[in-house]
């Protein structure tokens, strides 16, 4: 007989006390009374809750409890109670955790503890503390040791568990953490170059744009206010990509980070697209994913600039306006060199709904009315040092952008003829190129 | 949950715990702040430890914070810094 809080239930019986909750832990009990029949080594069979029948055949005691009710469901055990599980977690389950812990002494603060410790972006961070790293690894089936990546720019291998340390410190709730292992798959390697854009002076991050169900399950935000402030997956879930840089990767202002002006972008800028009400397909679906799989796109990014046009009615009409604010990015006079993500609002994506435009017409307008003879771009023309070599001058079109340079999608609230274009850091192999990959459990 | 024990985030290439500073060889040409953190009495041990530090050739500065219940002032961190080569604080009653 084991009792698990009142040392003296039952009175008239020997019994042991469950004073740590383990054998309650390691024989996965989830209710009281639970009897089970074995030996030390070995259960044979066991009952859930008070059934009288039941405990009459498994202890072969006919009379026992003749005089209670046949049946009682029993109550939650204190193995189980949701104030304790994550403790007891740590204590018994043997976690496989490898993180070192760090003590801190017993009059520091420990959000000022983890500011001196340079492991936060300037925000305060949650401690991660093994119950809560514990928790946070209950989001995703992957092993604690899995490496998911090299971390730059120390070139640091990444495990599963650091970048759940990390997700922990940004605010994650644990179902974000598929999104943080993607993103951070998706950044370090040598197409999306983390390496480079941490390095770069230029006011860059890695923008990432969340695709698929899997952003509502989560709770992100694809609407008002979809760039700004007020929802926790899409904030923490960017903060813990840029965290794990920091902390593991080694990356920090002033250090390898070097940017003249940075962004704000560099703390967190992380969305989900509005596929419901998009005249387009998906991003993740324009760049190769299948329909209705979660998937993020890294795009190397700044901030997001508005583009006002209230008077266009037609696709036309937008599609001006839409390219001169393209050409516009970084400066008027540099082509190819840039890609650029247009984030279409929905009151602008009307428009195009309307006239049963989608991504490729779209994107074949833009494309076109992005291209200028070369000789108004080249340098030293309209008393501008800046621009194309004298050698492009007699090329009749240049186009502002490669190939797949523009990433369409679709997001923003119900409100508004704007529209929000975010730019690219230098595109290729000099630079970073765009990645998407799904978000596995 | 003791918030005070936490995983560590980094690529632990640094010691988890700070080493102290190197103990100085010698008191030679040394400037030693002697901070009062205004308990009371810790001048009377501030006094010998003076006395003690001269007697041995060290050049002696004081200093004394506002109160003790409250962390020193950033201007007379700046100064004792600014001023001294090592500190000595006096904590005791």
């Amino acid at each position: 007989m084991i009792s698990q809080d009142d040392r003296s239930f039952p009175g008239s019986v020997d019994r042991e006390h469950d004073d740590e909750l383990a054998f309650s832990w390691h024989h996965d009990i989830e209710t009281v009374p639970t009897l089970i029949k074995g030996s030390s080594q070995s259960e044979d069979e066991r009952t859930v809750g008070w059934s009288q029948a039941e405990w009459q055949r498994i202890t072969g005691i006919d009379s026992l409890g003749a005089d209670l009710p046949v049946m009682r469901p029993g109550c939650g055990s204190m193995s189980v109670d949701p104030n304790l599980i994550d403790t007891l977690r740590a204590r018994f389950a043997g976690d496989g955790l490898a993180a070192r812990e760090v003590e801190f002494a017993q009059a520091e603060d420990p959000f000022e503890a983890m500011f001196e410790r340079g492991w936060t972006d300037g925000l305060p961070v949650v401690p991660p503390t093994r119950e809560r790293v514990l928790q946070m690894l209950e989001g995703t089936t992957r092993a604690p040791d899995e490496v998911v990546a090299v971390a730059p720019p120390d070139l640091v291998e990444l495990t599963v568990e650091k970048i759940a340390v990390n997700a922990v410190m940004a605010g994650c709730r644990p179902e974000y953490l598929p999104w943080v292992i993607a993103a951070i798959e998706a950044v370090c390697n040598d197409t999306f170059n983390m390496h480079g854009l941490l390095a770069t002076t230029m006011p860059v991050g890695p923008v990432l744009i969340c695709n698929g169900p899997g952003t509502k399950a989560i709770g992100m935000n694809s609407g008002i206010n979809v760039f700004g402030q007020g929802n926790r997956a899409n904030l923490t879930i960017g903060r813990a990509v840029q965290l794990v840089i920091r902390n593991v990767g080694g990356g920090r202002p002033g250090e390898v980070d070097r940017a003249t002006h940075g962004s704000p972008s560099k703390i967190s800028f992380c969305f989900a697209e509005d596929e419901a009400g998009s005249p387009f397909r998906p991003l993740s679906v324009q760049r190769g994913i299948d329909e209705g799989v979660d998937a993020i796109t890294v795009f190397a990014g700044e901030g997001p600039k508005c583009i006002v046009d209230q008077l266009a009615r037609t696709p036309e009409q937008l599609i001006a306006t839409l390219a001169d604010a393209l050409m516009g990015l970084h400066h008027r006079k540099l082509v190819v060199g840039f890609d650029v993500v247009l984030v279409v609002s929905p009151d602008h994506s009307r428009i195009f709904h309307e006239a049963k435009w989608s991504d490729p017409e779209v994107l074949e307008a833009l494309y076109a009315a992005t291209a200028r003879p070369g000789a108004e771009l080249v340098r030293g023309v309209g008393g501008i040092a800046e621009g194309v070599p004298e050698g492009f001058g007699e090329i009749p079109s240049l186009p502002k952008f490669r190939p797949d340079g523009i990433l369409l999608a679709h997001a923003g609230g119900g409100a508004g003829l704007f529209s929000s274009m975010i730019g690219g850091w230098v595109n290729g192999e000099m630079g970073s190129d765009p990645v998407t990959v799904e978000v596995r459990p | 949950m003791s918030e005070n024990l936490v995983l560590d985030p980094t690529a632990e290439r640094a010691p988890a715990t700070r080493t102290r500073l190197a103990r100085p060889e010698s008191l030679d040409g040394q400037t030693i702040g002697l901070l009062d953190i205004s308990k009371p009495r810790g001048d009377v041990f501030l006094d010998e430890i003076e006395r003690q530090l001269v007697e041995r050739g060290a050049k002696v500065q004081r200093y004394k914070k506002p109160t003790f219940s409250k962390p020193a002032p950033v201007d007379l961190r700046h100064e004792i810094a600014t001023q001294c080569t090592l500190v000595i604080e006096a904590l005791a009653d």
